[in-house]
Formats: structure tokens, sequence, C-alpha cells
């Protein structure tokens, strides 16, 4: 455009009239620009500054002695021992028993909710089981310190007990704070998450397969197994590892229950500890070799639940979700380069 | 019982057993919700919001003080983390819609979607060694920037898919009048999306105001009235986790009547979140 207007501008004094499509002047446009980038800049600062904050605390702990501070279950401020079992092994087990209690109930609402629940309640059921996820996490562990652990201490616990004190993990004293209580909010708060994502996905399976499978006769449950589902499958699993990533960090309620000793036990009744309840726990008066261990497991933590969310990012993809929680890449001719 | 009965049967088990798993969802959050409405009706007292809290009147009787300083401090460390997050946030979105189908745009995108992801007690621990070690103490100042850390990517990524929603007719009419960029993202698309935006921001506002974690280190606590950015300041969240632990039911009491207000406030910000954007969608 250039060359064009400065060959013309001779020949044509009084052309001020005609248009000037050179919109690589425009200083507004420019700032929008400089201006825009610098908000998405930042986003991927913030992330960096959590990835590199927690690197440099770690004091390159991971590096020095991994595999014995990764694999000792002595956690000993006081006497230098440092051992990131108790919280691993505390970390995993919740969240991967509570992930397995919610997947089947959070599975149940979203196939009722796009598949069987009349129209009128899909609405207000739906937003019912978000309300779920709304609920503060410290209100949850508030609820749990004055209602679940005197009822797992009093009834829950000892009836367990007594049916099937059989299993190790029933055995042992019904102390209520403990792996039990941890699970069973863990698994209250990631019911939600699974459940909205999930109804996401099944929403997402194209009307034509329903309705192919229904005209060559299937039940409603019958096109659930055979075309739903099948379709689905990916997206499915990406909201169960999303609904995993989130029990992993999960900090408050679980403090508040867990009892917050690091043993390993047998018994789901024990006290125990995760990686983001021992920081939440000792961070802020930590310094030294107790610090470098707490940053480490947050580093740890960082690492899972990043990796969680990116394979969930990637399944849902495969399945294209349509929705908020994973919202799709819609590829986009942008009319503004 | 014929096939056909025997399937049908089957379906309807089907059905029942999914109306059975909403049923086992909703359960808990009515026992949750009713569980914090009685307490926190019977906690309830006009010296929750209008005293502070009186330590050595705990237990003592009848002046047992409130956490008036709490919710002033959860509205200050709020509304510091909304200046920070809701323009960063809508800016990021504005340039994933209109400029971001680029590497960066990616970049920006993921990492958007990871930070979304990270544990808020990690974001926390971030904040503290970047602030509040330099600060020399938790702040105000620092609780707000934790929190608008966390507004940012959920801000960033609704404000996006918002914008991405707005017609390209609508971009191509704002060009081909002649209007600059800027001018057609700012005085059109962004004008249009602006129900959706706003509804992004509630819902943002919503899930940091509820959030303890992320603020144990960075916001600390105290025992009154804030009254600079600089100075250790309570909220709602960290008092009820440290009312919580305490063996007095007078404290419980006054936290469970928190706890109310706080949900009632939290559930409010997602219906009038919903409520904005009903009429757009049912149109």
């Amino acid at each position: 455009m250039a060359t064009a207007s400065s060959n013309d501008d001779p020949a044509a004094p009084g052309a001020e009239a005609a248009p000037r499509f050179d919109r690589e002047v425009n200083v507004g446009d420019i700032v929008f620009r400089a201006v825009t980038a610098f908000a998405g800049v930042l986003v991927i600062l913030a992330l960096a500054l959590v990835v590199v904050d927690l690197g440099a605390a770690s004091g390159r702990t991971l590096v020095r002695d991994g595999a014995s501070f990764l694999g000792a279950r002595a956690w000993d401020p006081v006497h230098g021992l440092f051992g990131a079992l108790p919280f691993l092994y505390g970390s995993v087990v919740t969240s991967i028993a509570a992930v397995v209690g919610a997947v089947p109930i959070a599975f149940g609402i979203a196939v009722y909710l796009t598949e069987y629940a009349p129209l009128w309640l899909r609405g207000p059921l739906g937003f019912l089981v978000e309300l779920l996820a709304a609920v503060p996490s410290v209100v949850y562990g508030f609820w749990g310190v004055l209602v679940l652990v005197p009822w797992l201490r009093t009834t829950g616990e000892p009836a367990l007990a007594s049916a099937l004190g059989f299993l190790p993990i029933f055995q042992g004293p019904p102390v209520g704070n403990g792996m039990l209580a941890a699970v069973l909010i863990i698994g209250l708060m990631v019911l939600p998450t699974i459940s909205s994502v999930s109804r996401e996905v099944l929403s997402a399976v194209p009307l034509a397969l329903r309705e192919g499978a229904q005209a060559l006769g299937a039940t409603r449950s019958e096109m659930l197994r055979a075309v739903v589902f099948p379709y689905a499958r990916s997206g499915l699993a990406g909201a169960v590892l999303l609904g995993t990533g989130r029990a992993l960090g999960e900090t408050m309620a679980v403090t508040m229950v867990i009892g917050n000793r690091p043993t390993i036990a047998a018994s789901a009744f024990a006290p125990a500890s995760t990686m983001a309840t021992v920081i939440a726990n000792q961070y802020d008066e930590a310094s030294g070799a107790h610090l470098e261990a707490l940053a480490t497991l947050g580093l740890l933590l960082l690492a899972l639940t990043v990796a969680l969310n990116v394979a969930a990012r990637l399944l849902a993809v495969r399945t294209r979700t349509a929705g908020s929680a994973l919202p799709p890449r819609a590829p986009r001719a942008s009319l503004l380069p | 019982m014929s096939p056909y009965a025997r399937r049908l049967f089957k379906d309807r088990l089907v059905a029942a057993a999914c109306l059975g798993a909403a049923l086992l969802a909703v359960a808990p959050l009515v026992a949750v919700l009713g569980h914090i409405a009685v307490q926190g009706v019977s906690g309830m007292s006009l010296a929750l919001v209008a005293d502070v809290a009186r330590p050595d009147a705990i237990d003592g009787g009848a002046a047992t003080g409130g956490l008036a300083h709490a919710f002033a401090g959860t509205g200050l460390i709020v509304g510091i983390a909304c200046l920070l997050g809701v323009p960063l946030g809508v800016a990021a979105g504005v340039y994933l819609a209109e400029l971001g189908d680029g590497r960066l745009g990616q970049a920006v995108r993921f990492s958007a979607d990871v930070l979304a992801g990270v544990p808020s007690i990690l974001i926390g621990v971030t904040v503290y060694a970047l602030v509040v070690i330099p600060m020399r103490g938790p702040s105000a100042l620092a609780g707000g920037i934790a929190l608008g850390i966390m507004m940012l990517p959920t801000v960033a990524r609704t404000t996006e898919a918002l914008l991405r929603l707005v017609p390209d007719s609508l971009r191509e009419a704002s060009l081909a009048l002649g209007m600059p960029k800027w001018r057609a993202v700012a005085r059109v698309v962004l004008r249009t999306a602006a129900p959706g935006v706003a509804t992004g921001v509630l819902v943002a506002i919503a899930r940091v105001a509820g959030e303890t974690a992320a603020l144990l280190f960075t916001a600390g606590d105290s025992n009154a009235m804030p009254e600079s950015l600089t100075e250790p300041t309570a909220s709602v969240t960290v008092k009820i986790y440290e009312y919580a632990l305490s063996p007095s039911p007078v404290r419980h009491a006054q936290a469970w009547a928190a706890a109310l207000v706080l949900v009632a406030v939290i559930l409010l910000l997602n219906i009038t979140a919903r409520a904005i954007v009903r009429p757009r969608a049912s149109r």
C-alpha cells in the first residue's frame, strides 16, 4: 500500500479523499495488540513463576537424593529426616479411592441428566449438582470436622469394623479423623467436576448416532452401551483424570479431617497426611532442609496435577466436547490478523 | 417374561440406578447446606458483622465479638484480586479470541489451562516467596495477588469462549465501516459479549471468595479491622478454618454463621451469573 500511495501522491495532490488501507500504521491497533499480548504473556509468566519458585525453593532435593527422598518413610523435621513416601501414599491413595467412589455416581448423574431426566428437571438438577462445586472447601472441612468425623467415630467406623472387620483396611481403632473421612470429603468435592464434564461429553455425542441405535430397536440403555459410551469413551476418561487432578490438589477440607500424621497405615480409619496438607500445615514455619523438602513435595504435586490436566485435555479434544470446563479449540480464520 | 419385556425392564433398571445416583449426589448437598443453614441462623447475631473478634471474651459469656474484620478483609482481598484479575484476564481473553491463533496464542491457552489446574496451595506458596518474604509479612496485597492469579485463567478462557461466539459478520461489518481493529473489538465485539464476560467474572469471583489455601500464608490472620494493604489481614475463610479447629462452641457458632453468609453470597453470585446468560441462551 505504501508504494502505491507514494506513486499516486505526486500525480494527485488532492487525493486525501481516497481511502487509505494501510492498517499497519494505526497506532491504536499497535497498542491494542501490545496490551492484550502482554496480558497473555502474564498468564504464561504466572505459571512459569510457580514452576521456577518451587524448583528454586526445592534446592535440587530431587537431583541430590531423588530416590532416597521419594522412598523414605520417616518424616521428622526436628531430627532432619525428610521422606516423601507417606505423603505420596496419602495423596495417591485418598485421591484414587475418592475418584473410584465418585465415578459411578458422577456417570450416573451425567447419564440421567442427558438421557432419562424430564426436560424441565435437567436445568435445575444440573445446577444443583454444580452447586456442590460452589461450596468452599473450608466449609466442607468445617462440616467434616463437626458432623462427618464424629459420626464416623461413633457410628460409621464401628459399623464398618463389625461388618467388614476381616479386611485389614477396616481394622483398628475408630478415630474419625483419618483416611476414610478424607476419601469421603474428596469424593464429594470431585463429584461435580466429573459429572459436569461427563455431561458435556455425553451431550456432544451426535444425535444421529442415538437415533440410529434407537431406530434399530435398541432401548435407551442398549443405545448407551452400544453407541454413546464407545463414542464418548476418551472424553469420559478425560473427565475422570480431571477429577483426579482436583482430588490431588484438594487441601483445606482434607487437612481438617485427615488427622495430619506422616504415617502409612493399613487401616482406613488411621490418620494420614497428603502432599497438599503437609505444605499447608508446615510451609510458613519451615526453613532450610525442611523448606526444601516441602517445596519438593510441592513440585511433585505440581507435576502430577499438570500431567493429569494435560492428559485430560488431550483426551477431551479427541471427543471434541463443547463445554466450558474444557473449551474446544475451534479453528476460526482470524479476521483481525 | 418376553425378551422384549426383559429388555425394557433392564432399561428401567438403568434409569432407576441413574436417578439413584443423582439423588445420592444431591443428598450430601442438602445435608451440608441444611446443616449450615440451621447452625448458621442460630449462630447469627448483629455482632457478627458489626464487631471484631474479641479473643479475651471468647467463652466469657455475653460479649463475644464478631467477624466484621474478616468480612472487610475478604472484601478487600477479593477487591484487589478483581483489580488485577479482571482487566488482565479480559485482555488475555481478547488476545486469545482475536489475535491468538499463532504460536503465542497456543502457549497462552495452554498455560491458562494448566494454571487453572494448579492446586491453589501452590499459588499461595509462590506468592509467599515472591511477595510475602520481600514485604516481611503477610498482607491483604499478597492475598489479593494470589487470588488475582487464580482468577486470571478462568476469566481469560471464558472471555475467549464468549468472544468466539460473537458472529464474524459483526466484525466484518465494523471493519467495513472503517473502524480500526481495536475499536471494532472494544465497541462491537466486547459489547456484544459483555453479558457473557460478566458471567465469567462473577463465577471467578465466586470461586476465589471461598478460597482458603491460597490465603493461609499470603493474607495471614488478624483480629482487627484492616487498616492498610500491607498488614496481615483476616479473611472469612481463614477465620472459619481457625474457628472450626478450636474447641470453643462460641467460635463454632460464629464460624457457622460466617459460613452461612459466605455460602449465601457465593450462591447468589452463581445464580446472578446464570440469570445474566439465561435470556441470551433461550433467544
